[in-house]
């Protein structure tokens, strides 16, 4: 299945950030966002997930209107609780996104050893680890990152490289945004200008 | 989908039970209320029973507002509730969920404990079942509501101060009718038709609550 956006504009408080945006991809492919702070990359993920309502065009996801059920989105907050423990914060949002198993997940971010531990006892990086192992704790085609690999060291990175990778050959589509230079080769580059 | 709502509501639960400023602050603020209570209206016993039941649905209703700020905050600040909006749950369920843990482990404790710590105040003890049916029954609209009010409020810094404004008045009529409904001794049918209209308002707001609070925090997505 594939990912088109047609003619989308987002406005922020009645400044345009962006008009008449496309986007499409099909299954197995990487999709880069580029430019600078406030040019609208964060926006254009949350309109994709669903979180943002666009100002005009259309987002389909195959025959589907609304892509949220069908989308793993990765923005600057985690979405933990400090008082669960790793294990719990991922078996919740694994069951919630539809999916059962977290011990492949646990692994793939090397997670094993810290997954009884209370997340707010975690540092910044290993919470970053724990919000992305929710991208393999349940199977979802569209995974929609934002600045995915903030605070992550060079090892986590590798492994955020390879689920990606991983996910890419499953017929999987990934639209991330991102100031850093990333290992894998993007198939379609957009690059969002300054906001007029 | 019925599958996820045991998941959210083992979450709600384990978040109040581990997390301050649930339950246990709740239960606190009624002891110490109950606690001063003598201390600022004299300890005449004939005085404070005469008071108790009213004092007793106040300690109930601003115990219920003191964590009402805390029930949406919290996600919308972790991006939880970005999180939850893409799961197969609709957003009302997720709310209606959310009201209901809040009732379970805020305001039904509280309502079942409340009347039996109303022996501090001398209240009369042929009066506590009825004390007790009220409460249980209000304390679901109480619950309800709250979730209203920290939908609302959820993305706002200062909501506390907005809380009491916005959900004071929702409370008004579960407070007059609650308060009627607990007082069998006065007239036995006035207290019955009192009940029944508060078991009204609790239908009312369980069939409001699910959408102005799916509303109120789809306001926020944008």
């Amino acid at each position: 299945m594939a990912l088109h956006c047609t003619n989308l504009s987002c406005q922020r408080n009645g400044r345009v950030i962006f008009q008449n945006l496309n986007l499409s991809a099909k299954a197995g492919e990487l999709v880069e966002l580029r430019g600078p702070n406030g040019s609208g990359k964060s926006s254009l993920l949350r309109m994709i997930a669903g979180l943002v309502p666009s100002h005009a065009g259309t987002i389909r996801f195959g025959d589907h209107t609304d892509v949220s059920q069908h989308c793993h989105y990765i923005g600057h907050l985690d979405g933990l609780k400090s008082v669960l423990s790793v294990a719990e914060n991922l078996q919740f949002w694994a069951r919630l996104l539809g999916g059962t198993d977290i011990s492949a997940a646990l692994k793939s971010f090397a997670l094993e050893a810290l997954a009884d531990q209370p997340v707010q006892i975690l540092s910044a990086g290993q919470k970053r680890r724990t919000a992305l192992a929710k991208l393999l704790s349940a199977k979802r085609a569209v995974w929609l990152l934002d600045e995915p690999a903030t605070a992550l060291d060079q090892t986590a990175r590798q492994h955020l490289t390879s689920a990606m990778q991983a996910h890419l050959a499953d017929g999987g589509i990934i639209v991330m945004a991102t100031h850093d230079d990333v290992a894998l080769k993007p198939h379609h580059m957009i690059s969002l200008g300054i906001a007029p | 989908m019925m599958a996820l709502i045991p998941a959210m509501l083992r979450r709600e639960m384990q978040l109040s039970l581990r997390q301050s400023g649930g339950a246990g602050a709740a239960l606190s603020f009624i002891l110490a209320f109950l606690v001063l209570i003598p201390l600022a209206i004299g300890p005449d016993l004939a005085t404070l029973q005469r008071l108790a039941p009213g004092l007793m649905w106040l300690a109930l209703l601003l115990a219920v507002l003191l964590t009402t700020e805390r029930l949406f905050q919290p996600d919308y600040e972790d991006g939880s509730l970005d999180l939850l909006s893409l799961s197969a749950l609709p957003l009302e369920v997720m709310c209606l969920v959310k009201a209901f843990s809040h009732w379970f482990t805020v305001s039904l404790p509280l309502a079942l404990a409340a009347p039996f710590l109303g022996l501090l105040l001398a209240i009369d003890v042929a009066m506590i079942p009825q004390l007790l049916l009220a409460m249980v029954v209000g304390s679901l609209a109480l619950s309800l509501l709250a979730g209203i009010g920290g939908a609302i409020t959820a993305g706002l810094r200062r909501g506390g101060l907005l809380v009491p404004l916005l959900i004071l008045p929702l409370y008004v009529p579960v407070l007059i009718f609650g308060l009627s409904a607990s007082q069998a001794s006065l007239t036995p049918s006035g207290s019955t038709s009192a009940l029944l209209v508060l078991i009204a308002i609790t239908l009312i707001t369980l069939v409001v609550q699910p959408w102005a609070s799916a509303a109120a925090l789809r306001a926020y997505f944008r």
